[in-house]
């Protein structure tokens, strides 16, 4: 069986957590790009020029893109001929997120109870990690901060079968009609449709992980994001809610079986700094 | 083309902005947020004094990124104003002049900004890195325990920002949505 030491899972979060916060993803770049070109808005397209501009100065300086760091989303593919050996797991991959917001001067974001005293913990831990068990021996490691803005302004339903995808489509166009400026749009709509209430949201995070611009491989599914993004679009929210044809950059929905009674539908909302960064141990 | 004030606002200045108005702001400014915002609001419940001079001056809604060695502070952009919009009227009316953050503000905060000729400006949201090059100086003036929450007064240089809500009541975001709406 392979084994992998618990520092290196240490340091390369440590790593991930430095460049994906310093760096925007170049599937995002494009799509800024390529919605400058498309806006009509003059405000709103001095707005995307001014975040891509933003991006550069940060690549540049090697500063984070934004301050709101955010909670550090871990998602962990762990091979089952893998075994981590000198440590534990769960305790290496905090200790890198401590490592590496402390030395990248990224902002600690997280406070130790949520509604009492909520004093903040000093290093961003905890993480919030979702492992999952797949084949093979290798370790593949996604870090995806996340700041507060955007993920307030999500939401989740349980919806019931009847509503069908008129009500899929009225929750998530009202979820980001209702979000309007908050979330700094132009924003990435994460869905998560079907499983459980925990499911739903864990696959409308993951949702978030894929290359803007790439469509789910059901082409009923890949319909309703393009439906929807058009829908979204013709709110006239525009960047940062200044008015303007862009409000959203991608629509990606994710789906699971569900339950013969339910239909639940989450929406996670992603601001324009869809920071995230993987690497295969 | 950019209008350029400097801090502190008079009333003159802040009734010459208009929602939409690109606007660059000199001078010094106060940053604060969530817990800073409970900690003013609680002294001002005990009758106490402010850690600073609130007349004619600016809030910057922002919990910035610590500073690299060698520069003034990290990446600080603004955060979501609608959490602060429970203590801004309280703060205008003890003389606050302006308001910089992002998102929305409730019509209890819009009531107020135009009986106390107030303007709701918005620095862009998720531009950080962008928005720190225009600070150029950095202290902490109180409540240093709350780490990136704290009090920190900055003097800016040519700060971006666009008129949100002005002395008017007029609100960008809804004017701005209207106007594109299909």
């Amino acid at each position: 069986m392979r084994e992998l030491s618990a520092d290196v899972i240490t340091n390369t979060v440590e790593r991930l957590c430095v460049e994906s916060n310093y760096f925007l993803p170049g599937d995002v770049k494009k799509a800024l790009e390529d919605a400058a070109l498309k806006e009509e808005s003059p405000v709103g397209r001095d707005t995307l020029l001014d975040i891509l501009k933003n991006a550069e100065i940060a690549e540049r300086n090697q500063v984070p893109i934004c301050q709101d760091t955010g909670l550090t989303v871990v998602f962990v593919e762990l091979g089952q001929d893998l075994r981590v050996v000198g440590g534990d797991f769960n305790e290496a991959i905090n200790e890198g997120v401590r490592r590496g917001y402390k030395n990248g001067y990224l902002r600690k974001s997280v406070v130790d109870d949520p509604f009492l005293v909520r004093k903040n913990t000093g290093d961003n831990t905890p993480a919030i990690i979702h492992t999952t068990i797949v084949k093979g021996d290798k370790l593949k490691i996604t870090i995806a901060p996340k700041g507060g803005g955007s993920e307030n302004m999500s939401a989740l339903r349980m919806l019931t079968p009847s509503e069908g995808v008129k009500g899929i489509k009225k929750f998530i166009v009202d979820t980001v009609d209702k979000a309007g400026s908050n979330p700094c749009p132009p924003v990435i709509v994460g869905v998560g449709i079907g499983g459980t209430i925990e499911m739903t949201a864990l696959i409308a995070k993951k949702a978030l992980l894929r290359t803007v611009g790439e469509h789910n491989p059901d082409p009923e599914v890949a319909k309703l994001e393009s439906e929807l993004l058009a829908e979204i679009n013709n709110l006239g929210i525009g960047p940062q809610g200044f008015g303007g044809r862009i409000t959203a950059l991608a629509v990606n929905i994710e789906t699971f079986p569900a339950h013969l009674a339910s239909m639940p539908v989450a929406v996670n909302i992603q601001c324009h700094a869809a920071r995230h960064k993987e690497a295969v141990l | 083309m950019s209008k350029v004030i400097n801090t502190p606002l008079s009333d003159e200045v802040t009734c010459n902005l208009h929602a939409g108005d690109r606007v660059l702001i000199n001078g010094i400014i106060y940053t604060g947020r969530d817990a800073a915002h409970k900690r003013l609001a609680e002294l001002l419940e005990r009758g106490e004094k402010l850690p600073f001079e609130l007349h004619g001056q600016v809030i910057y809604y922002v919990g910035p990124c610590p500073a690299k060695p060698g520069n003034v502070i990290g990446s600080a952009g603004p955060t979501t104003s609608g959490r602060m919009d429970a203590y801004a009227p309280g703060l205008m009316e003890i003389g606050l002049k302006g308001m910089i953050g992002k998102g929305s503000r409730s019509k209890n905060v819009i009531d107020s900004i135009v009986r106390h000729k107030c303007v709701y400006f918005a620095a862009i949201g998720g531009a950080g890195a962008l928005l720190a090059e225009a600070i150029k100086e950095a202290e902490v003036v109180a409540f240093e325990d709350l780490g990136p929450e704290a009090i920190f007064r900055l003097r800016v240089e040519n700060f971006p920002v666009t008129v949100i809500v002005d002395t008017e009541g007029k609100d960008l975001y809804e004017i701005g949505r209207s106007q594109f709406k299909r």
